[in-house]
């Protein structure tokens, strides 16, 4: 069994930017492949995998879905001994100078995002935060080899070391989503010592901090009865107002608002005051800001519900997460795949 | 220059890089400088005619040299570094915290820290970007704003007025290495090496000096104690050799990466002795050596203090070029490194009374 604190952070250790996620979807096909009765890749990128129910055929099936894609950087030129930049994703330029990167030129290069002296940019961009487009990124090459390795679109992605922090907690980028692909391969190492009659489609997605895409397209292709987003929340802290954000530690939110079906909030409601885990209800009154916006409107339209990780500093390189958050939406969303039975479907209403 | 000084050259190599690893991830900020300090002791202990540690915490070290007439020679790098204070728990381990030393409060956000000499971890957040406003994103956030974060329940293993440092791992990246405090540690590491090798031509007077951030507090009393006959600052100045966004001439860098020690002619606190300023690039001009002068202008160094005390002693800086000081990873190149401990090396081994008979 895959211990959570290491996997998450080897998780974060991979690249994976929005549109290029190969790298970490090879670290997680790894680990759901002892998991799962088959798996592949689909034709956007996603990982797609199949835990066959113990049910009769044709079995229903439902589609738990955790992008897996990361916010960052791309190079726009390469000047004198530095890279201009633009960013993949929404990157707040406000929280960028002196981060640590690593440049993906034709190696990978280490290097640090840096502030150019005011005497270096437009006059009215001298004072408040620089704006991307004024930022560089230094990878401590002079011109001729830098212009040898690296040219413009190659991607740029934080390299901040992991740090646990006090509480069971754990600080890094690219915690959104990765700490949701974390629960979701809990959620399939729960199901190993249990038995479920509904097929299960484990499903990594491909560029939800950009398109949607990758949800939309697995939700069409594997056509789901059921459909859950794991996504991360607004973890209650410094600068972030507290009726919109949920403390760490106190377990996953449940998603309501017009991206979630009704009925399914109301099913994992029901099952998370039975089991006593700890949740909070999590109100979306527009998009819900996950992969649940397009998996809900895939095909003729898919029951979806959307379970959450608070976590603190969202798209910064310090997100922090709470491990115990982690593994109760891994069991939470176990639990609910056990309890799945032939008559689910025939009961779920949506007044 | 004698033949004993030729075979004790000091040099750049893999030992002498792991040691500036150690001295830059050590945390420092002005005030608690016992991390470093410690690292030194340990280091120039067995090179050191007399060793002490002053009244406010610098490392003062004598090693005298062997011939007739030796001049007096204080050589100076400060050990103390910009960071943080802790200055109020808000419980659940936040806590709000003052910066020590020169820092622009734009490079703090989202920034991972380590705090007191244990570096405990933590991190300075920010508000998610979805909850601010475009107007918002366009002013800088404030420290006020600002929390260091050491995780729930972490309150009681972090106090207030604990330091705080960039949580920066050393790195090298390719000809260039990266850090947080390569100001000064790459003036630690040189005044080590120099101590360990130093030319039996002169006294050499080491002082690894405290609070240079704060006010130049260290070496103003560090030079008082030594009372040398003449004074040289080692420390990292900036290298501003980045392109305009406009990609117009850039004339102002005060000085380049890769172009060679940083020779001080003037900058706001110090005028150089001319004599030294002569002497250096004599020095390098002989041993065929790289240098550049630090584009006079603003900044100070230790020598800012030094050149002042008693009734005066004649100062000059020496700096490795380095790019983003004062932020959480800094940029240096490895020749600059070694060149500018093979300039002072070379420079005061050829030192004798002579230089300073003639007039300033």
């Amino acid at each position: 069994m895959t211990e959570l604190l290491p996997f998450i952070k080897s998780l974060i250790a991979a690249p994976g930017l929005s549109g290029y996620e190969q790298p970490v979807r090879i670290l997680i096909e790894e680990a759901w492949r002892p998991l799962v009765t088959e798996l592949h890749t689909s034709r956007l990128g996603s990982l797609q995998a199949l835990k066959r129910g113990q049910g009769t055929d044709p079995r229903p099936s439902i589609l738990l879905a955790a992008h897996m894609d990361a916010i960052g950087l791309m190079v726009t030129a390469v000047v004198d001994d530095h890279l201009r930049l633009t960013s993949v994703g929404g990157v707040d330029a406000r929280v960028l100078p002196g981060q640590l990167v690593i440049v993906h030129g034709r190696e990978d290069l280490p290097g640090v995002i840096v502030q150019p002296p005011p005497e270096r940019l437009p006059e009215e961009a001298r004072a408040g935060p620089v704006e991307i487009q004024y930022l560089l990124a230094d990878t401590g090459l002079p011109h001729e080899q830098l212009q040898s390795l690296v040219r413009p679109g190659d991607l740029v992605s934080f390299a901040q070391q992991p740090l646990e922090l006090k509480g069971e907690t754990l600080a890094g980028h690219s915690l959104d989503n990765r700490a949701s692909v974390a629960a979701l391969t809990h959620c399939l190492q729960e199901l190993q010592k249990r038995s479920h009659s509904w097929d299960v489609w484990a499903v990594a997605t491909v560029q939800e901090e950009v398109t949607l895409g990758g949800a939309l397209t697995s939700a069409y292709q594997l056509r789901p009865q059921l459909a859950v987003a794991i996504d991360v929340t607004f973890g209650k802290g410094p600068g972030t107002p507290d009726h919109k954000a949920f403390p760490l530690g106190k377990g996953p939110t449940l998603g309501w608002g017009p991206n979630i079906h009704p009925g399914l909030h109301r099913s994992f409601k029901a099952l998370a005051d039975r089991l006593e885990v700890p949740y909070n209800v999590e109100v979306m009154p527009r998009h819900s800001g996950t992969d649940a916006y397009s998996l809900q409107v895939a095909a003729e339209g898919i029951p979806t519900m959307v379970v959450s990780i608070p976590l603190r500093y969202m798209h910064t390189p310090v997100e922090v997460v709470a491990l115990k958050d982690v593994s109760r939406a891994g069991r939470l969303l176990a639990e609910f795949i056990v309890q799945l039975d032939d008559e689910f479907m025939n009961n779920l209403a949506i007044d | 220059m004698s033949k004993n000084s030729e075979n004790n050259t000091p040099r750049i190599g893999e030992e002498q890089i792991q040691l500036l690893e150690r001295l830059c991830t050590a945390c420092s900020v002005s005030g608690d400088e016992g991390e470093v300090r410690a690292i030194v002791m340990e280091q120039v202990s067995p090179s050191a005619s007399e060793l002490k540690v002053d009244a406010l915490g610098n490392v003062l070290v004598a090693r005298r040299g062997e011939g007739a007439e030796r001049l007096r020679v204080m050589l100076a790098a400060h050990m103390d570094e910009v960071g943080f204070m802790l200055t109020h728990d808000d419980g659940e381990g936040l806590f709000r915290f003052e910066t020590v030393g020169g820092l622009d409060e734009r490079q703090l956000v989202g920034k991972p820290v380590w705090i007191g000499r244990d570096h405990i971890n933590g991190v300075i957040g920010a508000k998610p970007i979805h909850l601010t406003t475009p107007d918002e994103r366009k002013r800088a956030i404030s420290l006020d704003a600002l929390r260091i974060d050491v995780g729930p329940g972490g309150d009681g293993q972090v106090n207030v007025g604990d330091r705080a440092t960039f949580a920066t791992p050393f790195a090298r990246l390719g000809p260039s290495l990266r850090a947080k405090a390569l100001d000064n540690r790459l003036g630690v590491a040189t005044l080590i090496e120099l101590v360990k090798h130093a030319p039996p031509e002169i006294d050499l007077l080491a002082a690894f000096t405290v609070q240079e951030e704060v006010g130049l507090r260290g070496a103003r009393v560090a030079a008082y104690a030594f009372n040398p006959d003449l004074a040289i600052a080692i420390d990292s100045t900036p290298a501003l050799d980045l392109p305009a966004w406009d990609g117009a001439e850039v004339t102002q860098y005060n000085t380049r990466l890769g172009a060679g020690p940083a020779i001080y002619v003037a900058d706001r606190a110090t005028l150089s002795d001319p004599r030294l300023v002569r002497h250096l690039v004599e020095t390098a001009k002989s041993l065929g050596l790289r240098y550049q002068f630090r584009q006079p202008g603003g900044g100070g160094t230790d020598a800012g203090a030094i050149h002042q005390a008693r009734v005066g002693i004649p100062s000059i800086s020496v700096s490795v070029p380095g790019r983003y000081a004062h932020t959480a990873a800094g940029l240096a190149r490895l020749s600059d490194w070694s060149d500018t401990l093979a300039l002072l090396h070379g420079s005061l081994a050829r030192l004798t009374p002579q230089l300073l008979a003639v007039e300033r």
